[in-house]
């Protein structure tokens, strides 16, 4: 177990609840200086009230956090002075502009003017926004939007950054380019602890998550720990003509250590992907779609929860 | 006022600063629009039916102390205004900040707390009254409907009715998931009382049970102080009334606002 003191956020049995409703229901967890750490689960798992408590903008109902040494009920502007945060929607000012929407922001942290200009000239230029820092919010696409939500966030040069799902909502291209700025920063030291539907992102970008589902912390490891623990290295994809699945009575059930029918597919996971398609076709079976691909974070979900993370 | 909540009426400026030209405007063309055509105009009939000019002894005359209907409705209408411009900032900007921008949620993603923001964006809207009542006060002398200096206190008189109604609207505001009920709050306090609370004609003029509820509504009593200070007619025990009813009301209302917003900040 991590020391506390090491540790820039530690929790034990971290709950919360909305009136009978519990959002997070005893979580432990420790995030290190320098790590990028992810909270992977489906909607509505209780990550974004996790963040919100990490934040100090939502006090917890039951056990101990600790984020940068202090504790958020009683240090909440001191330890927000310290962190930058990427909600889920993002709350810029519409009629303000690039530059304005910024300097305003280094304003609220109580940053005087010159240190201000200073680094929204440097932030402009990290998010690629430099071209557009006289224009108005308002036009900008939803990438470029998320870039000055996360320049804005590092307006006071924060030890932790938290990202509540970065890239949702995005465009393929706007997301690489914004894992590309988000990896940037993790080399340079900044800590990162984001929250995350998609498997994609947190391989991309954590060195370690926990899977969250109904509340509750499942699993906890590296993406690749976790592929290991609890899935085959390959998985064999099929999709055969509809009405046929229902008719394959139990035909692949030995084909690899588990199956899983899903409505359009059936995946059978095993370390010999090739090897159980042909023994597949050798008992007649003609799928319209053959894949055989490494096992990934959504394995992992559907492995325990039985459940996919994105609906 | 504490640092931080500085920082959140800078904010409100620096949005501010993109539509002055055009509030600035507004805020003088409006009062120039009413005085013309119900201070002169309806006015030079009151003036004439009643068979007073401006400090004639008439009977009606008495009923809008002595003066001109224009001198009389000029007062009003400032306290009347400074309602209205704080319904106004207080409803749907405290809606914006909360739920369809959201800003107030960036704010207090930083060092700010919910307590910053309630008296920041107040403050704000003190100024904006300020703004609006001083040129209010500056189209009125300009229709030559003011006694004399010391008409100069309706400005701070309707400042305390603007914020006696701004504090208490805004805290119900962050009550709302939407603007639905901003609706209902114009409809059923904002423009009956703009109408029955003594701007355009003397309560006295309302059947007995209405003139006593007309005397508790809060626009009553900024109506009569600023009234009352601009034709030098007021007295201490109705005007210290006064002070004190709209002072109370921004005090609760700031009270409320702070629990309000810090419920629906920090959840």
């Amino acid at each position: 177990m991590a020391i506390p003191s090491a540790s820039l956020i530690h929790a034990r049995g971290l709950t919360k609840k909305f009136g009978g409703f519990t959002a997070v229901d005893a979580i432990d967890f420790d995030v290190a200086p320098g790590e990028s750490f992810g909270f992977l689960g489906p909607n509505g798992a209780g990550k974004t009230s996790a963040m919100r408590m990490i934040a100090c903008v939502s006090p917890m109902s039951g056990g101990t956090l600790t984020v940068l040494g202090m504790d958020p009920l009683a240090d909440g502007p001191r330890i927000r002075a310290r962190i930058g945060v990427v909600p889920q929607q993002d709350t810029l000012d519409m009629e303000l502009t690039v530059r304005e929407n910024l300097s305003i922001y280094g304003r609220y942290f109580g940053l005087s003017r010159p240190v201000i200009r200073q680094r929204v000239d440097e932030l402009l230029d990290f998010v690629q926004l430099t071209e557009r820092s006289g224009d108005q919010v308002e036009p900008l696409s939803g990438g470029m939007k998320r870039r000055l939500t996360i320049a804005r966030s590092l307006v006071n040069e924060p030890d932790l950054l938290l990202l509540d799902e970065p890239t949702t909502g995005l465009d393929p291209q706007a997301r690489h380019l914004l894992w590309d700025r988000l990896y940037r920063l993790k080399q340079k030291g900044v800590t990162l602890v984001l929250t995350t539907h998609y498997m994609d992102e947190a391989e991309q970008l954590c060195d370690r998550l926990v899977v969250m589902d109904k509340a509750k912390i499942v699993a906890e490891g590296s993406p690749r720990q976790l592929i290991e623990e609890h899935s085959t290295r390959e998985v064999l994809e099929m999709r055969f003509p509809v009405g046929v699945q229902e008719t394959l009575d139990g035909q692949l059930d030995d084909l690899g250590d588990r199956v899983e029918h899903l409505p359009d597919r059936v995946l059978v996971y095993t370390d010999d992907g090739d090897g159980a398609a042909t023994i597949a076709h050798e008992r007649g079976l003609r799928p319209e779609m053959v894949l055989v691909r490494r096992s990934s974070l959504e394995d992992v979900f559907l492995r325990l929860t039985g459940r996919s993370l994105v609906d | 006022m504490a640092v931080p909540a500085v920082r959140v009426l800078e904010h409100e400026l620096l949005v501010y600063r993109r539509v002055w030209r055009g509030s600035i405007f507004s805020s003088f063309l409006s009062p120039v629009l009413y005085l013309a055509a119900m201070g002169l105009g309806l006015g030079s009939l009151v003036d004439a039916g009643s068979g007073s000019g401006a400090g004639a002894g008439s009977a009606s005359g008495a009923a809008l102390a002595g003066v001109s209907y224009l001198a009389f409705l000029a007062p009003g209408l400032l306290a009347a205004t400074a309602m209205q411009t704080a319904a106004g900032e207080s409803t749907f900007p405290i809606m914006a900040g909360l739920v369809w921008v959201k800003s107030f949620h960036g704010m207090t993603a930083t060092p700010i707390q919910p307590a910053d923001v309630v008296l920041g964006k107040l403050t704000y809207i003190g100024l904006r009254l300020l703004l609006v009542v001083g040129v209010f006060f500056v189209v009125t002398v300009l229709f030559g409907a003011v006694a004399g200096p010391g008409a100069v206190l309706a400005v701070p008189a309707a400042l305390l009715t603007g914020l006696a109604f701004a504090a208490p609207i805004a805290a119900y505001s962050a009550t709302q998931r939407d603007a639905n009920g901003f609706n209902a709050l114009f409809r059923f306090g904002v423009i009956p009382l703009f109408l029955f609370s003594g701007t355009f004609f003397p309560i006295e003029q309302l059947p007995d049970i209405l003139q006593a509820v007309a005397r508790i509504t809060p626009l009553w009593h900024g109506v009569d102080l600023c009234r009352s200070l601009a034709l030098g007619t007021a007295e201490p025990v109705p005007t210290a009334i006064h002070v004190v009813y709209l002072g109370t009301m921004t005090a609760v209302g700031v009270a409320a606002a702070l629990v309000t917003f810090r419920r629906r900040l920090v959840r």
